[in-house]
């Protein structure tokens, strides 16, 4: 029954919402519409599972003690003080609190609620600094992997070099006065718009037809590995 | 320990240290290197001229998180420079929470430069929703439907510039800004069901993958990485829409001379794997 | 015969195999020649700067001209309550037209009201109507300085209404029910016991040599099933995956970790992994701790993989899911604790960076092919096949189709558009993969 009840929705609403596209008569759009508010509904609801599955966590990782549980009071109290300051204070627009404060203690901010405050001057550079270790990664994975083993190798290492040496204005300047079909950003948008397209047509054609047989086996019930171990 | 051996067992740190100072460099002593406008990067332009000034607006979704913001930011205050200097309307989406604060963030950057722009007038911003591909599809129904109101609260109803929008036949261009691959799914949803003209500002990691639908013309134009922002800013700056400092463009110095700092680490990695394994095959032969 | 046989008797035939295969600089040069003719034939020109507008804009209204040949119609293929008008837009050498307006009324002469504005770049409007009302249009052009032109002829009577069938997508219909017969008719055939044919593919058959290594390593198995949601198809095969890998794991008793982003996903995680330790017969060995959840946010989850992979260093880690940015902040981490890796991932923008720090790579559509070869279930082998077959009837179409183009384009070449037989061929082909 616990395996039934899921296998039998995901079959009827996936052929109901199958036959639903080729019909465009207002009853079917009707439903239609009703069904992508009640999936909004539903994302809606998994946030809140995720952030009491966050919470969970965390407390039970203090209690126990465990590795970094120092870390987890960060996170609960980060996680606390956000959402207050958002309810509170305003997301977007300032509320009446927010107001009476900033003329109350003369605050000087520049945003309009003290949540963009937090969300410009902590969260935004923290995700950047974070984003931005790629570029070292890169460049240690780059001189620890490309080498010229082998003929393939040898073609990745060529197009490596020209593309990231055309992809820049310094690549420009340095074929300037070449002629037109030789020059480094022409080449990169040929080789970005004809061996690289293909490549990646190729391949999106292949997860596409695998998406929909995916897709179709879920509906039919074939695949029911979403639903947890088991047959 | 041969010196090409030592070479190719070099501590990351120090391959670290070099790109850092590659990139920190350039922004104490900018080179001002010249910067050439690709076709997709103008066909964004084109299309965004295309808008009629008060009339249907330019959407712009800010699907990306903080973490893509070095590459974006400039892409997306490039575009609200361009748009609001020449009278032309944005609305404003987020399908990710952290987007909806980054487009707070670029509006809060750039309506400074503007005084007489106003929200509901000549911008709106819808802010966030969950939802992805489900957002995408109701907007193509009914807007209202999905955003009932503004990010500050106001209804749409009440708002002047929304009076004729409603869904995707009212809106003259859509530009996608995103790291990950939502520009796949506007292109799926609004693109293919509803035949919405779309555009993608996105990573350059990212552009790469993009160039498939860039080909078939289901992307009008793109915008890729930071040299995609600075082609535009060069662009809008031409056309004398902005005197604003052109972000993008005093970042490709320090790119320019960190992809030359790559370039040279894997010629100095390659001679030293080929050195070493040149003097492994003569060790091998003297003591064999 | 199976698939095996026909394969290896058509390779035989194959004249490129004998030669390209034995002879490495033949093939070398072969590739060089592949990639460097047609950059030479078809190399783009660099950007042009566009020309300054340098005609005068006309002073007088009379000067602008209207729009002609309008049309209303009700807008095919929708639920109703919208007629689109076109109309032709009128030649604009100055670059003076901004947009046009379109009015509407119920009756042909009089009572005609604003209901739209567009862009110059436009003919075409969809104007919101109530269905069985009759409507008539007309459209006149807007210029920069906000003057008109005179109003075009008024268009026919239109009246909307809906329609019950979308003619617009016959041929994605058509093409649901040939991919449903063809996987009904694979999975039909593949129950009858017949042997399907699926290639070999080294990262799923590395699966167990790496669980093998940690065990003898007594070091964990890191399992990163991706960073998407359950709603991803490349976080359904990585938990497809992740069953065999964890039975392979309670086999030789050793131990598994399991970091999720999303807690959807690690509940279904958890719930896979303990029915694996079931299945192999060690209940007792499953520890709820090995499938846990880090954080929602991207980079703060790689920070936090990264510092379980330099802790506990594991012998053995797989990344097998949607990824993004975050891929080669855990690929080299990974790299650098010496562990052999094996990732597999549809993101196709993340896959060279796999390629470059991982041992094996399953890249695409084999990420979605694992639950079918690790179980060799079937029915799971006959829906692949139905892929398979499927793309073979997508390759025939291309490879027709980019003939037909080439000798339309080479042999017609003094035509402007090529033979007309082959040119409605070409136009049909398009016609059957526009939605």
């Amino acid at each position: 029954m616990r395996r039934k009840i899921p296998l039998t929705i995901a079959f009827v609403f996936g052929i109901v919402m199958i036959i639903q596209f080729f019909i465009p008569h207002p009853v079917s759009r009707d439903f239609y519409q009703t069904m992508l508010d009640w999936r909004i509904i539903v994302i809606a609801f998994t946030y809140i599972l995720a952030v009491s599955s966050l919470i969970r966590i965390h407390i039970n990782k203090v209690r126990r003690k465990k590795t970094g549980w120092g870390f987890s009071y960060v996170t609960l109290i980060s996680l606390t003080v956000t959402a207050v300051v958002g309810v509170i204070g305003g997301c977007f627009q300032p509320t009446q609190i927010t107001t009476w404060l900033i003329e109350h203690f003369n605050w000087q901010i520049e945003q309009r609620t003290v949540l963009m405050v937090i969300f410009t001057y902590i969260q935004i550079p923290m995700g950047a600094t974070m984003f931005s270790l790629l570029a070292f990664f890169i460049a240690s994975a780059a001189f620890r992997a490309f080498k010229a083993r082998n003929l393939t190798a040898i073609i990745l290492l060529l197009t490596a070099f020209v593309v990231m040496l055309g992809r820049v204005p310094i690549g420009e300047l340095i074929t300037k006065r070449l002629p037109e079909v030789l020059q480094l950003q022409n080449i990169v948008e040929w080789i970005l718009n004809y061996p690289n397209m293909a490549a990646q047509r190729g391949i999106l054609m292949g997860v596409g037809l695998g998406m929909m047989a995916t897709a179709l086996k879920i509906i039919l019930g074939i695949e029911r590995g979403y639903l947890g171990g088991g047959d | 320990m041969g010196f090409w051996e030592k070479v190719m067992r070099l501590d990351r740190r120090w391959v670290f240290f070099l790109i850092a100072l590659a990139v920190l460099i350039p922004f104490l002593k900018p080179l001002r290197l010249p910067i050439s406008v690709t076709k997709p990067v103008k066909d964004i332009f084109d299309e965004v001229e295309k808008v009629p000034p008060e009339g249907p607006p330019l959407l712009i979704g800010t699907d990306y998180a903080p973490s893509t913001a070095p590459e974006l930011d400039p892409m997306l205050y490039a575009l609200l420079r361009h748009c609001f200097a020449t009278k032309r309307r944005v609305m404003l989406v987020a399908l990710y929470p952290q987007g909806a604060g980054m487009a707070q963030a670029g509006l809060d950057n750039v309506l400074p430069e503007f005084p007489e722009v106003k929200s509901g007038m000549d911008y709106v911003f819808l802010g966030y929703q969950p939802g992805i591909g489900s957002v995408i599809l109701q907007m193509g129904e009914e807007i209202r439907r999905v955003f009932p109101t503004d990010a500050y609260g106001v209804s749409l109803d009440s708002l002047p510039m929304m009076e004729y929008i409603h869904n995707y036949d009212d809106i003259a261009f859509m530009m996608d800004l995103s790291g990950s691959s939502v520009p796949m799914l506007w292109v799926m949803y609004a693109g293919a069901r509803y035949e919405q003209r779309i555009g993608v500002g996105t990573t350059a990691v990212s552009a790469a993958q993009y160039y498939p639908f860039l080909n078939t013309g289901q992307f009008k134009g793109m915008l890729g990485g930071l040299k995609g922002a600075a082609e535009y800013e060069k662009l809008i700056k031409k056309k004398g829409y902005t005197e604003a400092r052109k972000v993008a463009t005093i970042g490709m110095d320090a790119q320019s001379i960190a992809h030359l700092v790559i370039l040279f680490l894997i010629i100095i990695g390659n001679i030293a794997f080929f050195a070493s394994k040149s003097h492994r095959k003569k060790t091998k032969l003297t003591s064999g | 015969m199976t698939d095996r046989l026909i394969f290896d008797r058509i390779n035989r035939w194959i004249i490129w195999e004998r030669i390209f295969v034995r002879n490495r600089a033949f093939k070398a040069i072969f590739l060089i020649f592949l990639f460097l003719f047609p950059y030479l034939i078809f190399a783009q020109e660099g950007m042009e700067e566009a020309e300054q507008n340098t005609l005068a804009p006309p002073d007088t209204i009379a000067e602008i001209l209207s729009p002609t040949e309008i049309k209303a119609s009700d807008t095919p293929n929708d639920a109703g309550e919208n007629i689109t008008v076109q109309w032709k837009s009128p030649e604009d050498e100055v670059g003076v037209i901004v947009g046009y307006e379109i009015f509407r009324s119920e009756e042909k002469e009089t009572g005609f009201e604003i209901t739209g504005f567009v862009g110059k770049a436009t003919e075409e409007f969809k104007n919101r109507t109530q269905d069985g009302v009759e409507y008539y249009y007309k459209v006149r052009t807007k210029t920069k300085d906000a003057k008109f032109s005179p109003f075009s002829e008024v268009s026919l009577v239109a009246v909307s209404r809906p329609q019950f069938f979308h003619t617009g997508r016959i041929n994605v219909l058509v093409a649901v029910l040939v991919f449903v017969s063809l996987l009904m008719f694979f999975v039909s055939t593949a129950k009858k016991g017949k042997s399907l044919f699926i290639r070999r593919i080294a990262g799923l058959d590395a699966l167990d040599e790496a669980v093998g290594r940690a065990t003898e390593m007594g070091k964990p198995i890191l399992y990163v099933p991706g960073l998407s949601s359950m709603s991803d198809v490349a976080t359904i095969a990585s938990i497809n995956i992740l069953g065999p890998v964890a039975k392979k794991v309670a086999e030789y008793e050793s131990t598994i970790l399991v970091p999720n982003r999303d807690p959807i996903v690690m509940t279904v995680a958890r719930q896979v992994v303990k029915e694996s330790f079931l299945e192999a017969g060690k209940p007792d060995a499953f520890n709820e701790d090995m499938v846990f959840f880090l954080t929602d946010s991207q980079f703060g989850y790689a920070a936090a993989v990264d510092g379980i992979m330099v802790r506990e260093k594991p012998a053995t880690n797989l990344f097998l899911g949607m990824f993004w940015a975050e891929s080669l902040i855990l690929a080299e981490t990974g790299n650098m604790t010496g562990a052999i890796q094996i990732a597999g991932t549809d993101a196709v923008a993340q896959l060279p960076f796999f390629v470059t720090a991982c041992d094996y790579t399953i890249i695409g559509e084999e990420l979605y092919a694992a639950s079918a070869y690790l179980s060799r279930t079937p029915v799971l082998v006959g829906s692949l096949k139905a892929q398979d077959m499927g793309k073979a009837v997508l390759i025939i179409i291309m490879i027709a189709m980019f003939l037909l183009a080439i000798v339309n384009a080479v042999f017609f070449i003094a035509t402007d558009t090529g033979n007309a037989f082959l040119s409605r061929i070409i136009s049909f082909f398009q016609g059957l993969f526009k939605v």
